[in-house]
């Protein structure tokens, strides 16, 4: 370490004049300011911020002042330098937002162009609406239940009253199912989900509150409204004391979630071999409320201005058909009701023509999405 | 049932400003379903009046004869001067009365009448034939009135009944009684509490001597009238009125004797048969037919009876099938003057089943099969011969057959209040019995009981809910309370249920479209499938009465359904199609024998319950998906890619991913898949290995044979046994260290799958190892020939350290030595 150099004058060394300190100060900020990117900016910073930039040069000459000059040619040096650092992270900044102002503006995409490489399917829209509604009944404290397609005459007919030579037994169009060698099987395929009311109350405990959601057959040509294969919702509540106005309460709460609160239902007097008494369930047109009722210049569609929409059938359980399944009518009472899945989603949704719903084309299907 | 209502308002005292329609809508609600209100004649318009011929000019030079007529009108054509009107009917003469349509007047159909030039003349209306006024069809010329029936000149259209509403009720099978006039106008009574003129109440004195002798089976017929007529005028036509009434009932006229007997039963409810007793030899026997007896009936077809059937004989033999067809040697005649009715109850079962084995349906069968009035039979048949006389100038014989084989009903017992607690309302006291009373029962009270003896005709009265419903239905249904019921807290859906849900939505975000397809197959789609002669899908339960001989049998797969509806789809210009269906197949149990039909008197056994289950084909259930042309499409982003094989089997992995199950794949050759790209599909339930399906590319015979696009690709898969593969899913722990990743390359014979090298690999390289991917699959001249190369990558991870790099060599070299143990690999320089 050599001795401080106490016969040095300050004065003397041009770097560390105020003045030419504050000629480089604003030579650098000029600089800076006059920078138009930042790679312009970089060779700012080599020639003004830099180890070999002149206020850093003039920097190192401080060491070798006077001890009394040092602080004050410090002072002078580290002001202008930290002013020419701050200039330059502010210009940096401004720069630097620039840049990415116009990098963000240049990589703008079309965000209207498709991208439909690997398309969604969906779900028929009569699963769906036959999920819907069986959840409906869920949420109330129903289960699902289930029975085969093809059925015993026995669970299809004679264990729902309907007697062997009733005209009740032929006014469904039954398929007559054959074993493979063509004989006798004492099978057909199911005319309604009824069947699985009797095997619900074979299968379960009492009480009994079950929906049966499921397919079935009858020997209609397929044309707008009729189809061969169509799809039911059965209900089943069995316990004890129960009655037709929880029966209507059940529908009536049904109709509300499916179609809109404050629809009325109506009950018309029916026959059912399975049911007694048994009822038609009519609600009310959700489409003109019944406003279309004799209003020959406002025509409804949906209800064909009658204003109301027949949904499905209903009734009490016949004891006959509890007795069969084995529960003691004494004490059990029952009600059972039937809604068309086909109906109701030609209802809900507008279905001019069965045929859609049965042909499987897709324009028809993915049109509904995954939910009815 | 049709039902003219000025002839209901015969027997029911309505308010008169009741209309059909508000009639129609009480009577639905109440039970009695009209379907339509006819109103007939509404678009009638006059002037149409009474006119009497005058002069009769026969035109000649025509292709057929033409008759210009001058018609006195009186003042209804506004000058008195006679009318000139063409006409080409024969059927009158001058001086009789007839009906005159008038220029201006619209007769049923807006046929406008109007003044026109024809047949060289003018003519000025027309003379009308029962057709033209919508009155009833015949073919007989123009309507020739009695003399008396109306003055020249007045308007015609009310007194001849050209206007009528007619309700049309779809009759339930229950409600027998309602397909008669009688019946609903009892209903309709009832609705508005009105008074009731019932129109069995016949006086019928008691017979002066014998009838017609006859013998009647008790168990066949409850209870059998014969009525007689003589010097009854074969010639004299039916009443004008009658014939309306007929026509807008939907009964043909034919002849009067023939026409009572239709009319009485529209009236009554009650069936009726008219023969002429000249030709009915001995004794009448109504008696179950002898096996193979014949008798051809009145539409001419001759008939072998069944014991089972009920005929009415006489000594030559059969001359009627009971209640259902009369026979064709008996028939009543227009030469026919004593005429012997027969009115009568037979057993209702047998009818229907006579009705079904002879596929004979008549307005006489409907009735009896759906229960007729079991008393009615007496007075039916003395109106019948009444109305006989009256307008055929017949007289009525004294005498006269009457067998009653019926047995007094036992009355049924209810609470008073079953009505209340079945449709869960309070009705007031005496409710129940005030309704049944109208409805013609007799009730006797007993304490808090009621015993009701239902009506001769309500046969369908038999329960007490019976009761209840007739009690209900006329208070009102419309009058129960909507209650929400309380239902205990329920499970939810079960696991199958939840899954079924599941797979659906899954393959429905994986591109597919769920369709619905028929069932119904035939033996074409099964050779389609390329199926082999002892293929157990072949084997299939049939459709005794299939709605197309062309498809008969029930599936037995899921797929002839599907590649139809692709397609059909593709047919209608959509190429690029994937398609899933989930549904039953039905697969005959062997050796089936018929399903008994067991009682329903009481709850069947356990044994009798797996009879039926036995007889049952076993239903399950299945998913299967199809797919052709691009999944993938080409776009701004590039090409497309095409579906193929491996898609269908990536569904079933999907399928059994959403199940949580794991898929084993293994190639197999199955129809209908192309033998070199058909997977054999599997799940492990419990150590046993299930095959749950099949899934590849089609056989390029069953693409050509469902005119399918190429190389289209399917999978069939059972979803009953992937729900029984499931198990209860353990948590995995999830590894916080960091993964350890290893690339292995290695070449195997081309033959070796990537299946099993990949488990291999799994196997040799232990409990570190994380996951493995296949990434690459190579065959060319680096791998050699008949070799391909295969590489995979290998994450190790442990979940209480991370690993060493000589760990994870360790496991990797693991690895590979049982790749090499395994498939002969060798690693890859």
């Amino acid at each position: 370490m050599s001795a401080p150099n106490n016969s040095f004058d300050p004065v003397e060394v041009a770097p560390l004049h105020p003045d030419e300190v504050a000629r480089m100060r604003e030579e650098a900020l000029a600089a800076i300011a006059a920078a138009g990117d930042l790679d312009e900016l970089k060779e700012v910073r080599l020639a003004h911020a830099s180890d070999r930039s002149p206020l850093a040069l003039a920097n190192r000459e401080i060491g070798a002042l006077p001890p009394a000059a040092k602080a004050d040619a410090g002072k002078r040096v580290g002001g202008a330098r930290r002013d020419v650092g701050q200039a330059l992270k502010a210009r940096q900044a401004v720069l630097e937002a620039e840049r990415d102002e116009r990098v963000l503006v240049e990589e703008r995409v079309d965000v209207t162009l498709p991208w439909d490489r690997a398309p969604l399917g969906a779900r028929h829209p009569l699963t769906a609406i036959a999920e819907r509604m069986a959840d409906i009944f869920v949420g109330m404290g129903f289960d699902i239940a289930e029975g085969p397609e093809i059925e015993a005459e026995w669970f299809n007919f004679d264990a729902l009253n309907f007697l062997p030579d009733h005209p009740a037994r032929t006014m469904q169009d039954t398929f007559f199912v054959e074993n493979p060698d063509g004989g006798e099987s004492g099978l057909v395929m199911r005319t309604h989900t009824s069947p699985v009311q009797v095997r619900a109350l074979l299968e379960r405990e009492l009480p009994v509150y079950v929906v049966a959601p499921g397919t079935t057959f009858r020997t209609d040509e397929l044309d707008a409204t009729h189809s061969p294969v169509f799809h039911q919702l059965e209900g089943l509540a069995v316990d004890k004391g129960i009655t037709l106005a929880h029966l209507r309460g059940a529908i009536d709460a049904f109709v509300g979630a499916m179609f809109g609160e404050g629809l009325r239902t109506r009950f018309r007097a029916s026959y059912f071999p399975f049911t007694e008494p048994s009822a038609e369930v009519d609600m009310e047109c959700f489409a003109c409320r019944g406003a279309s009722v004799g209003d020959p210049d406002a025509p409804c569609r949906t209800c064909s201005s009658e204003g109301w929409i027949e949904i499905g059938g209903c009734g009490v359980v016949n004891p006959r058909v509890l007795t069969a399944a084995g529960v003691d009518p004494e004490v059990y009472s029952g009600w059972a009701f039937g809604l068309g899945i086909e109906r109701t989603l030609m209802f809900a949704h507008g279905v001019r023509d069965m045929h859609d719903m049965v042909e499987g084309d897709i324009r028809f299907t993915s049109a509904f999405g995954s939910e009815s | 049932m049709r039902v003219p209502m000025t002839w209901l308002r015969e027997y029911v005292d309505l308010p008169s400003d009741v209309t059909a329609r508000d009639l129609a809508a009480r009577l639905t609600l109440a039970g009695l379903e009209v379907e339509t209100v006819d109103e007939l004649g509404s678009d009638i318009t006059g002037p149409i009046v009474y006119g009497r011929i005058l002069a009769i000019e026969e035109l000649t030079g025509f292709k057929k004869p033409i008759r210009f007529c001058r018609v006195d009108v009186g003042a209804a054509n506004g000058t008195g001067e006679p009318q000139e009107i063409v006409c080409g009917a024969r059927n009158f003469s001058e001086g009789d009365l007839v009906v005159v349509c008038l220029p201006g007047a619209q007769l049923p159909g807006g046929f406008r009448i109007g003044a026109r030039k024809t047949y060289g003349k003018t003519s000025a209306g027309m003379i009308c034939s029962a057709t033209e006024l919508g009155l009833w069809e015949d073919h007989e010329g123009i309507v020739v009135l009695p003399e008396g029936f109306g003055g020249v000149g007045a308007d015609a259209i009310g007194p001849l009944g050209l206007r009528e509403d007619v309700l049309d009720i779809a009759v339930t099978p229950d409600r027998g009684y309602a397909l008669s006039l009688r019946g609903v106008a009892r209903d309709a009574a009832a609705l508005y509490g009105a008074d009731l003129r019932d129109p069995a109440a016949v006086d019928v004195p008691e017979p002066a001597g014998e009838g017609c002798p006859a013998t009647v089976d008790a168990r066949l017929c409850g209870r059998y009238v014969l009525r007689g007529v003589s010097g009854f005028d074969p010639e004299a036509p039916t009443p004008l009125w009658m014939k309306r009434r007929l026509h807008q009932s939907g009964v043909r006229p034919i002849s009067l004797a023939v026409d009572v007997t239709n009319y009485v039963m529209l009236e009554l409810g009650q069936p009726l048969h008219a023969w002429d007793r000249s030709t009915i030899t001995g004794t009448l026997q109504v008696r179950a037919a002898a096996r193979g007896e014949k008798l051809e009936t009145l539409d001419h077809v001759k008939r072998t009876l069944d014991p089972d059937d009920i005929v009415i004989a006489d000594d030559s033999g059969p001359v009627n099938i009971a209640g259902v067809m009369g026979g064709l040697t008996t028939e009543i005649s227009l030469a026919s003057t004593e005429v012997l009715v027969e009115a009568a109850h037979f057993g209702a079962m047998h009818i229907a089943r006579t009705s079904r084995r002879h596929q004979l349906s008549s307005e006489s069968s409907r009735r009896f099969e759906r229960g007729v009035d079991s008393a009615v039979q007496l007075a039916a048949a003395t109106r019948a011969v009444g109305l006989l006389a009256e307008l055929g100038g017949a007289s009525v014989e004294a005498a006269y057959t009457h067998v009653d084989r019926s047995a007094a009903r036992e009355p049924i017992r209810i609470p008073a209040d079953h009505a209340s607690a079945v449709a869960g309302t309070d009705y007031p006291a005496g409710t129940a019995e005030r309704w049944l009373r109208t409805m013609g029962c007799e009730v006797a009270a007993d304490g808090d009981a009621l015993a009701v003896v239902p009506p001769t005709w309500r046969p369908d009265l038999t329960d007490p809910n019976d009761l209840a419903e007739e009690v209900i239905r006329l208070e009102g249904y419309e009058n129960i309370p909507s209650i929400p019921p309380v239902v205990p807290s329920g499970r939810g859906l079960t696991a199958d249920q939840r899954l079924r849900r599941a797979v659906g939505r899954t393959l429905a975000a994986t591109g597919y479209n769920e369709v619905l397809c028929y069932p119904f197959v035939g033996e074409r789609d099964l050779d389609g499938l390329q199926l082999a002669a002892d293929d157990a899908r072949r084997v299939s339960m049939r459709l005794a009465n299939p709605l197309s001989e062309e498809e008969p049998l029930l599936r037995t797969t899921l797929l002839p359904g599907l590649f139809k509806t692709l397609a059909r789809n593709v047919g209608r210009g959509f190429p690029d199609v994937a398609l899933f269906e989930t549904g039953l197949v039905y697969r005959p149990k062997p050796g089936a024998t018929r399903a008994p039909l067991l009682p329903v008197d009481r709850g069947p056994s356990a044994e009798e319950l797996a009879l039926i289950d036995a007889a049952l084909p076993d239903q399950p259930r299945r998913v299967g998906a199809v797919l052709a042309g691009a999944v993938e499409r080409r776009g701004w982003w590039g090409p497309g890619r095409e579906a193929l094989w491996a898609d269908a089997i990536q569904a079933a992995r999907d399928i059994a991913r959403v199940a949580g199950v794991e898929l084993e794949v293994a190639a197999d050759e199955h129809a209908p898949w192309h033998p070199g790209r058909c997977a054999a599909l599997y799940v492990r339930s419990g150590g046993e290995r299930l095959l749950v399906g099949h899934a590849g590319e089609l056989h390029p015979r069953t693409v050509k044979a469902f005119a399918l696009p190429e190389r289209t690709a399917a999978v069939e898969v059972e979803l009953d046994l992937i729900e029984r593969a499931r198990g209860a899913v353990t948590a995995p722990r999830v590894s916080t260290y960091p993964v350890a990743t290893q690339d292995v390359a290695l070449i195997v014979g081309e033959s070796v799958p990537v299946g099993a090298v990949s488990a291999a690999l799994a196997q040799g390289a232990g409990e570190l190892l994380e996951s493995i991917r296949l990434f690459d699959v190579y065959t060319g001249e680096q791998a050699g020939p008949g070799r391909k190369s295969v590489a995979f990558t290998l994450r190790f991870r442990a979940h209480d350290r991370t690993l060493t790099a000589e760990e994870t060599g360790a496991a990797r070299e693991a690895a590979v030595a049982s790749a090499v143990e395994h498939t002969g690999a060798v690693q890859r320089a």
